[in-house]
C-alpha cells in the first residue's frame, strides 16, 4: 500500500456535514492561507444528510453573522408550536408553556439540513476550502510516534472478491498537521480512534437513536407554514424511548419523522413499522391524507449527551459534532452544537499551528463554551426515561422546569444499546398492519425514494466479524433483529432447501449505521463502500 | 487526431424523477445531477484512443446553463485536455444543440466527434444524427466497439437484430452505447489538476445559432401506476384468465 499517492495539507476534514463545514469555514476565516481539504463520501454535499430540522441559529450567527444577506436556505421561521401525547385513538395537547424552556422554538427556523450544508459548502469553497465529494476516507494513517498522520481514501474499482477491475483507481493518502473527524453519528473512523486512544474511558456507554424522515406534499388546507409539532406516546410502549416530529416547511411540504431510542428491549420491535404505524393515528392521518410522500430516509443519531461524550482530542486529530456526540437530546437539536464544536476545533487548530499550543486546548475551550453549558443542563433527561415514559416526564419536568438542569447529580446511562435486547422468546411478538401504499409503505418502495445505489460487483461494505453468527446464534436468541432494525431491509433471513441463510443486500444501504450500533454481538462492522454510493437525498 | 466529445448534464440516474405539480416539467431543484451516462462512455473511449497514441487532443464540450460546466470538469478529470462551455439558459432542443456543435466543429476542426447515443432525460437520440447531417459527415450510432484504422473507423453497432459492424471514413460522428467500455473513476489528484485546465466560455447567441424552441411541450405527467399483479394457482387458470379476462389469446 506504500505506493499510493500522497498529498500534504495543513488540515484534512472528514465529512461534509454542519460540523466539518463549520470547521473549514472558521479555519479559513482565522487564516486564509491554510491548506484545508474536506472529504465527503456522498456523491455531493448534502446527499447523505438527514435531519428534522428545526434550526437554532446561534452558532451560525457567530460563524457568518451576515448569513441573511448571503442567500441562505434558512427561511421558514417557526410560527407556532404544538405538543401532543398520543393514545391509541385519542390525543392530548400539552400546553407549550408547560414544556421545558429548551423545547421552545421561538426564533428558530424550519430548514433542510442538506440544503444548509450545500450552502455552507459554497461559503467554504469561496474561502478556498478544497471540497471533494465522492471520496470516502476509509483508513486512518499514523505516524511512527502513534499520532494521527492523516487518512487514506477508498480504493475504487474492486470487485466482490477484492480483485482489481479495469477501472481500478487506487486510494490516496492525505497527510495533515491536524485531521478532523466530522463523520456524524457512529463515524467509522471516529469509532476506531475512540477505541485506539481510549477516548471513552471513564464515560458512560454512548446512546443512540434511529431517526426516520419523510417529506410529504400535503393539501393546502392542512398546511400551516412554520408550525412545529412533536408527539410522544403511541405507538411505542412506555418503556421505549421515542417520539415524532412534524414540521410544516415551505411549498406545502411537511417534514414528518420519528425517532426511537436504540436501547429498546424487544427484539420483535421494528422501528420502521412503528413509524409507519404512527402515521395512521387520527391526529396525524388527517394532516397527510390526500398528500403525497416524496422522500424517505433514516439515520442513526446520538442521544448520550455529556455523560457519554468522549474526549474529543488525541495526538494529531480532533473529533467534532456527532462523531463525538454533541447533540442536545431534550432540545432535539444537534446542528448548532455540531457547528459550534467545529468552530472551537478550528480555533484550537489555529492556535496549535500558530502558537504551538497542545490540541488539548480543545477540551478547555469546549468546556467554557455555551455548548457545554447546554449539554450539562440537558444531561439528566435521557437517562431518566429509562424509568419509563411517565416517570421520565415527571422527572424531566422537575429537572428542566424547576431546576433548569441544575440538579446536583448526574444520572448514568447503564447499558450500551447492543446490550439491551431481551431474548425473543421472552418478549411479545408485534403484529404490524400491512402497508396501504397511501399513508403507510413497505421498505422496498421506501428505499426506492432514497435514490440509493452502490456500484455492483464491489466488496460488501457490511462486514460480519463471524459470518455464521447470524444463523447459529442471533436468529435463535433474538430472531435476528437486523431484519427489523435496518430501515431499508438490507438484512434478510432466507430459507433455501430447508437451510437458513443470512443475506446482506448491501446495495440498498443508506449509511444510517444502525446495524453497527444495535447488533447484539457487535458482529456487523460498517465500512465505507466505493465513493459516491449510498443515498442521494435531495432536501433532507 | 483530435476528438471532440459532447457531454450533457442530466438528473442522476439513481434519482427518482418527480413531476412538477403544474405539469410543466420535472423537479430539478436540489436534485443530484450528473453527466449523461453514455456520454461518460464517449469520454472514456476518447481517452483510451488518446492513451493508445492514436489521438493527440481531446476537447470536451457542453451546451447548457452555468452548472453544466461540472460535466466538462468531470471529463477533464478523466483525461480530456480542455473544455468548451456554450452557455444557454433553459431547455435547449437537439436541433439547436446540433447547430451549436456544428459551429464548434467548424472552429475546432476535430477528426472525430463522440457523444452518448442519447440523453437519459429526454431520450431524444437525435443530436448525433442531426450533427452528421449538418456537417455531411458519416455517422456510426450505438457504438459498442470502436477500432481506429488509418483513415477510418471500424464500429460495431448495437442494433435490434444483434451486432452490426460498419466502417466509416474519418471525419465521423460516433454515438456511444453503454456497452462500449467501463468509464474510469476520476482520481483525487486528477480532479485537482482538472480544476486548473482551461474551459472556454462561449455564448450560444455569439455563435449565431438560433436556440429558440421549436417544439411545444403540452404536458408532463407521471406514467399511470401499475396495478398490482395476482397470483394464479396453475397453468389452466392462467390460460383461462388470458383468454377470458385479458382477452389476449
Amino acid at each position: 500500500m506504500s505506493n499510493r499517492e500522497v498529498m500534504e495539507y495543513d488540515v484534512v476534514i472528514v465529512g461534509g456535514g454542519p460540523s466539518g463545514l463549520s470547521t473549514a469555514i472558521k479555519l479559513k476565516q482565522l487564516k486564509s492561507d491554510l491548506n484545508v481539504c474536506l472529504l465527503e463520501k456522498a456523491s455531493e454535499i448534502g446527499a447523505h444528510i438527514l435531519s428534522g430540522n428545526v434550526f437554532e441559529t446561534r452558532a451560525l450567527d457567530e460563524l457568518l453573522p451576515n448569513w441573511k444577506e448571503l442567500n441562505s436556505p434558512i427561511k421558514t421561521k417557526v410560527s407556532k408550536e404544538k405538543f401532543l401525547f398520543l393514545g391509541k385513538k385519542n390525543s392530548l395537547s400539552w400546553p407549550t408553556w408547560l414544556l421545558p424552556k429548551v423545547q421552545h422554538n421561538k426564533n428558530n427556523y424550519i430548514i433542510s439540513l442538506a440544503n444548509l450544508c450545500r450552502w455552507l459548502a459554497e461559503q467554504a469553497e469561496s474561502l478556498g476550502v478544497e471540497i471533494f465529494p465522492g471520496f470516502p476516507a476509509s483508513e486512518i494513517l499514523y505516524n511512527d510516534d502513534g499520532s494521527v498522520k492523516g487518512i487514506a481514501t477508498q480504493d475504487m474499482g474492486l470487485d466482490k472478491e477484492g480483485n482489481k477491475k479495469d477501472s481500478f483507481e487506487s486510494g490516496m493518502e492525505l497527510h495533515a498537521k491536524v485531521t478532523v473527524l466530522a463523520e456524524g453519528c457512529r463515524g467509522h473512523l471516529g469509532k476506531q480512534l475512540i477505541k485506539k486512544f481510549e477516548l471513552d474511558k471513564g464515560k458512560n456507554p454512548q446512546q443512540y437513536g434511529i431517526g426516520f424522515k419523510e417529506i410529504w406534499e400535503i393539501n393546502e388546507k392542512n398546511h400551516e407554514e412554520g408550525l412545529v409539532m412533536h408527539t410522544a406516546g403511541w405507538p411505542l410502549d412506555s418503556k421505549t424511548y421515542g417520539g415524532s416530529f412534524l414540521y410544516h416547511a415551505e411549498n406545502k411540504q411537511i417534514f414528518l419523522g420519528y425517532v426511537i431510542g436504540l436501547d429498546y428491549q424487544n427484539p420483535h420491535l421494528s422501528p420502521f413499522d412503528e413509524f409507519q404505524r404512527f402515521k395512521t393515528h387520527p391526529a396525524i392521518k388527517k394532516i397527510i391524507e390526500g398528500g403525497k410522500r416524496i422522500s424517505y430516509g433514516a439515520r442513526a443519531l446520538i442521544e448520550g449527551g455529556l455523560q457519554s461524550l468522549p474526549k474529543m482530542f488525541m495526538p494529531g486529530a480532533l473529533l467534532v459534532g456527532c462523531d463525538a456526540g454533541t447533540l442536545n437530546m431534550p432540545k432535539i437539536k444537534g446542528s448548532h452544537t455540531a457547528m459550534k464544536s467545529g468552530m472551537i476545533a478550528a480555533e484550537t487548530i489555529f492556535e496549535h499551528l500558530e502558537q504551538q499550543k497542545d490540541l488539548s486546548v480543545y477540551e478547555e475551550k469546549f468546556n467554557k463554551s455555551w455548548v457545554y453549558k447546554e449539554l450539562h443542563a440537558a444531561r439528566n433527561v435521557k437517562p431518566s426515561f429509562s424509568w419509563g415514559l411517565i416517570l421520565g416526564i415527571l422527572f424531566t419536568g422537575i429537572d428542566q422546569i424547576l431546576f433548569r438542569g441544575k440538579l446536583p447529580f448526574t444520572l448514568k446511562h447503564k447499558h450500551a444499546d447492543h446490550e439491551t435486547l431481551k431474548l425473543a422468546k421472552d418478549m411479545p411478538k408485534i403484529e404490524y398492519p400491512k402497508p396501504d401504499n397511501v399513508i403507510t409503505f413497505d421498505k422496498t418502495s421506501s428505499v426506492y425514494l432514497t435514490g440509493t445505489n452502490h456500484t455492483d460487483n464491489q466488496p460488501v461494505h457490511l462486514k460480519l466479524k463471524n459470518p455464521d453468527l447470524p444463523i447459529s446464534f442471533t436468529l435463535d436468541k433474538f430472531d435476528e433483529p437486523a431484519q427489523r432494525y435496518c430501515p431499508v431491509g438490507v438484512y434478510e433471513v432466507q430459507t433455501e432447501n430447508n437451510v437458513k441463510k443470512f443475506v446482506i443486500n448491501s446495495q440498498n444501504c443508506i449509511h444510517c449505521k444502525t446495524c453497527d450500533i444495535k447488533e447484539p454481538s457487535q458482529n456487523i462492522n460498517w465500512v465505507t463502500p466505493e465513493g459516491g454510493g449510498g443515498p442521494k437525498y435531495g432536501n433532507m | 487526431m483530435k476528438i471532440l466529445v459532447a457531454v450533457k448534464r442530466v438528473i442522476d440516474y439513481n434519482v427518482q424523477i418527480r413531476v412538477k405539480e403544474d405539469g410543466t416539467g420535472v423537479v430539478t431543484d436540489n436534485v443530484k445531477m450528473s453527466t449523461n451516462p453514455p456520454d461518460d462512455n464517449a469520454v472514456e473511449e476518447a481517452v483510451k484512443i488518446k492513451e493508445s497514441g492514436k489521438a493527440k487532443e481531446i476537447v470536451a464540450v457542453t451546451v447548457g446553463e452555468d452548472k453544466a460546466q461540472e460535466t466538462v470538469r468531470k471529463a477533464l478529470a478523466v483525461g480530456a485536455d480542455r473544455g468548451i462551455h456554450v452557455k444557454v439558459e433553459g431547455i435547449i432542443e437537439p436541433l439547436a444543440v446540433s447547430k451549436v456543435l456544428q459551429k464548434i466543429v467548424d472552429k475546432e476542426k476535430p477528426d472525430l466527434v463522440f457523444m452518448g447515443k442519447q440523453a437519459i432525460d429526454d431520450d431524444c437520440n437525435q443530436t448525433g444524427q442531426m450533427l452528421a447531417a449538418l456537417l455531411n459527415w458519416p455517422q456510426a450510432t450505438f457504438a459498442s466497439k470502436i477500432e481506429v484504422k488509418d483513415k477510418s473507423l471500424e464500429v460495431t453497432r448495437e442494433v435490434d437484430e444483434g451486432l452490426e459492424t460498419i466502417e466509416v471514413n474519418i471525419p465521423a460522428i460516433v454515438t456511444c452505447d453503454l456497452r462500449l467500455n467501463e468509464p474510469r473513476y476520476a482520481s483525487l489528484p486528477n480532479i485537482m489538476k482538472a480544476k486548473k485546465k482551461p474551459i472556454e466560455q462561449i455564448n450560444a447567441s455569439d455563435l449565431g445559432v438560433d436556440t429558440k424552441k421549436r417544439i411545444e411541450q403540452i404536458k408532463v405527467e407521471e406514467p399511470p401506476k401499475r396495478k398490482a399483479g395476482i397470483k394464479v394457482a396453475n397453468v389452466e387458470e392462467l390460460v383461462q384468465k388470458l383468454k377470458n379476462e385479458a382477452k389476449v389469446i
